[in-house]
């Protein structure tokens, strides 16, 4: 052995020791005082301006209302596997009192974690999967729908309105179906193109659904997935669009008609209140709308006629107070089969597992 | 201008020395950059190596973590490694552990809720037959028609991908489920579970095959024919053809071996951790292993420590992110670093540097 490469192995170890003889000095402090610790877990990173974004300004919302009674703690990009039952449990382990998992393919993982830590509390967004220490919620998006399907009804000049899913779920499927309803009621000659991308985040596929869908002649598009890209498309082709779980007027100006916004800031503050308070329950299951403020409609653009902004307002004031349901019947399936009589609403059930489409909308929901 | 030469003699020690001082470096840059992110490298990195395997509050729970991340990483990694040796580049180990889970699972859902203990056993085997399968394909194109066997594996992994679509929204969706993706769970199916061996560990079978396959692996390599052959067709293909020797039985032992073993880590991990098929199933395995792999210097030993490190980084990284509000990308970074270094320094212990005056 020659001696540069002794000299090498000499300043490795030197190095290595002087690296952990200075870590070893710095204690971590895990078991952290009378703070309130309330960890949040995100299938995305919060700069998605969609959904882990709203989540993480519940999170924020929830530090503004305690201040120093609280400490959150959060995990971005955690995928749906196992992964996600570690994150959660070294989360525990570093006594975190509450944990929101703040997306469906985490309900497995919550209901193993939560056995195994029965002082924990766990909010589960938008699952089924309830226990002694586990609630979900889940906010009726397809309220949102309606308002935007009336909106965009009424906006376009192909009656072409594209709509950019992700997966085949019910929560997707019930969107679909109370925009088309309510695009339908504002103009009877509106067709809907569906692109199915299957996947919640990726700005490239969304921006290429949105491209593919504008050549074929949509004017309008709707989106289910959760990246601003569908806005930046829509602004540079001069057609309309949405903003997806947050506002995105800033991605596209002209194009945003509106928002539906998820509102999860009010809840999040109520149930680390109820944590904090020891009045939280597990087992519940929430499922709120527009009246709650789980779902806020977004600025209306300028763009939209004030009669058409007028006819937004008067149905989303009315689903709020309860007078107007989206899902009212006369309704077909999309095979013609009766699904509600004339005047009745859909139940909770049927929404929940929606796996149809109703009368009218063109296409096969992918099996 | 600058010349690079190979060097004769490949010092042992230098090339062992490789993946500790790409450890070292990754530590000290990867420091750097917490530091500029506003966190405190020493807290930050001690996060990641060390509390882990030491902090009372973390390890119990922490070190068979390490193994349940590593034995996939490991599992692959080993069956790359023969591949890579004899310059056969599998990429797309994780499009074969994907179909892996995919076939065990199958069959084992076909069956349910029968119990026989016939079930778990066979569907291991067809879990490993489902990762044999996908590498088939770029072998025998290979073999066949000479076609680029790095190209069809990695585009394999996108059709297996999209077929892990198909499967958790089709023919394997949960009856039960609410109409939602993702099929029954396995480890509520006892004929079929991959459940854990030591209670409240999580230490599961795959664990065990893992640490198992190095030893076989070790034998392989070192004390078998098909080592010396595997490593005299990375070396020089010419002087294997004058020796009378097929290389295309090796290719197509060298990929189905790597499949298969993507296979097995597939199935233990469908059955065991992840517990059902589901769209996002995969979590890219498949690609860190090749990370593991050279890091490990496709030596089983080197890749059993090289797994457990990538595991430490994995595990260790998700402390830093919540305790220290690191982001996501810096530990991903952090992990890619690694690699970088390694083969940064690979160069130096392969090649004589000579500056040349033109």
């Amino acid at each position: 052995m020659n001696r540069n490469v002794l000299i090498a192995i000499a300043g490795l170890i030197a190095v290595v020791l002087a690296l952990s003889i200075w870590s070893s000095r710095q204690d971590t402090e895990v078991a952290s005082s009378d703070k309130y610790k309330v960890g949040f877990i995100y299938i995305g990173p919060p700069g998605d301006h969609g959904w882990n974004y709203q989540h993480d300004v519940g999170r924020k919302a929830v530090e503004e209302a305690y201040g120093d009674k609280v400490e959150t703690v959060f995990q971005e990009n955690v995928p749906e596997s196992a992964d996600a039952e570690r994150v959660m449990s070294q989360m525990a382990l570093a006594g975190t009192d509450m944990i929101f998992a703040t997306s469906f393919g985490y309900m497995d993982p919550v209901i193993n974690v939560a056995k195994k830590f029965p002082g924990v509390k766990f909010e589960h967004a938008t699952g089924y999967k309830t226990a002694d220490n586990v609630s979900t919620y889940s906010a009726r998006f397809y309220e949102g729908r309606s308002v935007v399907g009336h909106v965009a009804g009424k906006m376009t000049r192909t009656n072409i309105v594209g709509y950019v899913a992700s997966f085949p779920i019910p929560e997707v499927v019930r969107g679909i179906n109370s925009a088309y309803l309510a695009a339908k009621k504002a103009n009877p000659y509106v067709k809907f193109k569906i692109i199915w991308i299957f996947t919640w985040y990726d700005p490239a596929k969304e921006a290429d659904a949105a491209k593919t869908l504008i050549s074929q002649g949509a004017d309008v598009v709707l989106q289910h997935v959760d990246s601003s890209a569908i806005m930046s498309v829509a602004e540079e082709k001069g057609v309309y669009a949405f903003g997806q779980a947050s506002d995105m007027s800033a991605f596209g100006p002209n194009a945003h008609l509106t928002a539906i916004i998820n509102g999860w800031a009010p809840y999040y503050v109520e149930k680390v209140k109820q944590g904090m308070e020891g009045t939280w329950k597990g087992n519940q299951q929430v499922f709120d709308g527009i009246g709650a403020g789980m779902v806020i409609i977004g600025d209306l653009n300028d763009n939209i006629p004030d009669s058409v902004k007028k006819e937004a307002m008067a149905i989303k004031d009315g689903i709020a107070s309860g007078t107007l349901h989206p899902f009212t019947g006369p309704i077909n399936k999309q095979d013609g089969s009766p699904w509600l009589k004339n005047g009745e609403t859909a139940d909770v059930g049927t929404l929940l597992g929606m796996n149809f489409y109703v009368e009218g909308i063109e296409g096969d929901i992918p099996k | 201008m600058i010349q690079l030469i190979p060097r004769e003699n490949v010092s042992p020690v230098l090339s062992l020395l490789g993946p500790l001082f790409s450890i070292g470096f990754t530590m000290l840059i990867g420091g750097i950059l917490f530091y500029f992110l506003g966190v405190d490298p020493f807290a930050a990195i001690k996060m990641i190596f060390w509390d882990p395997l030491m902090s009372e509050t973390f390890s119990t729970y922490s070190i068979p973590q390490i193994f349940i991340k590593g034995a996939p990483l490991i599992l692959i990694a080993l069956g790359l490694s023969v591949g890579f040796k004899a310059n056969i580049w599998n990429i797309g180990a994780e499009g074969q552990y994907i179909m892996g889970a995919i076939f065990g699972a199958s069959f084992a859902l076909s069956l349910y809720p029968l119990e026989s203990a016939f079930i778990f056993p066979l569907m291991v085997f067809i879990g490993i037959a489902g990762g044999c399968l996908w590498s088939l394909i770029p072998a025998i194109l290979k073999i066949r028609f000479n076609v680029n066997e790095i190209l069809v594996s990695l585009m394999l992994v996108y059709v297996a991908e999209q077929i892990l679509a198909l499967a958790s929204l089709g023919f394997l969706r949960n009856p039960d489920g609410a109409g939602f993706p993702g099929s029954r769970n396995l480890s509520q199916y006892p004929s079929a579970s991959n459940s854990e061996l030591i209670l409240g560990t999580g230490i599961h079978l795959g664990v065990v095959l893992s640490l198992f396959m190095i030893v076989f692996f070790y034998i392989l390599f070192f004390r078998h024919s098909l080592g010396f052959k595997i490593k005299l067709l990375g070396s020089s293909p010419k002087a294997y053809s004058f020796s009378g020797q097929n290389p295309n039985k090796l290719i197509f032992i060298c990929l189905t071996l790597s499949g298969g073993l993507a296979g097995l880590a597939g199935i233990m991990e469908v059955a065991g951790p992840a517990g059902q098929i589901n769209i996002d199933f995969n979590v890219g395995y498949g690609f860190t292993a090749i990370i593991v792999a050279f890091l490990g210097r496709l030596n089983p030993i080197g890749i059993l420590f090289a797994g457990l490190v990538m595991a430490l980084t994995y595990v260790g990284g998700e402390l830093t992110q919540f305790m220290l509000n690191l982001p996501a990308a810096a530990i991903q970074l952090f992990q890619g670093m690694l690699l970088f270094f390694l083969l940064s320094f690979d160069l130096f212990v392969y090649y004589k540097i000579r500056l040349r005056g033109n």
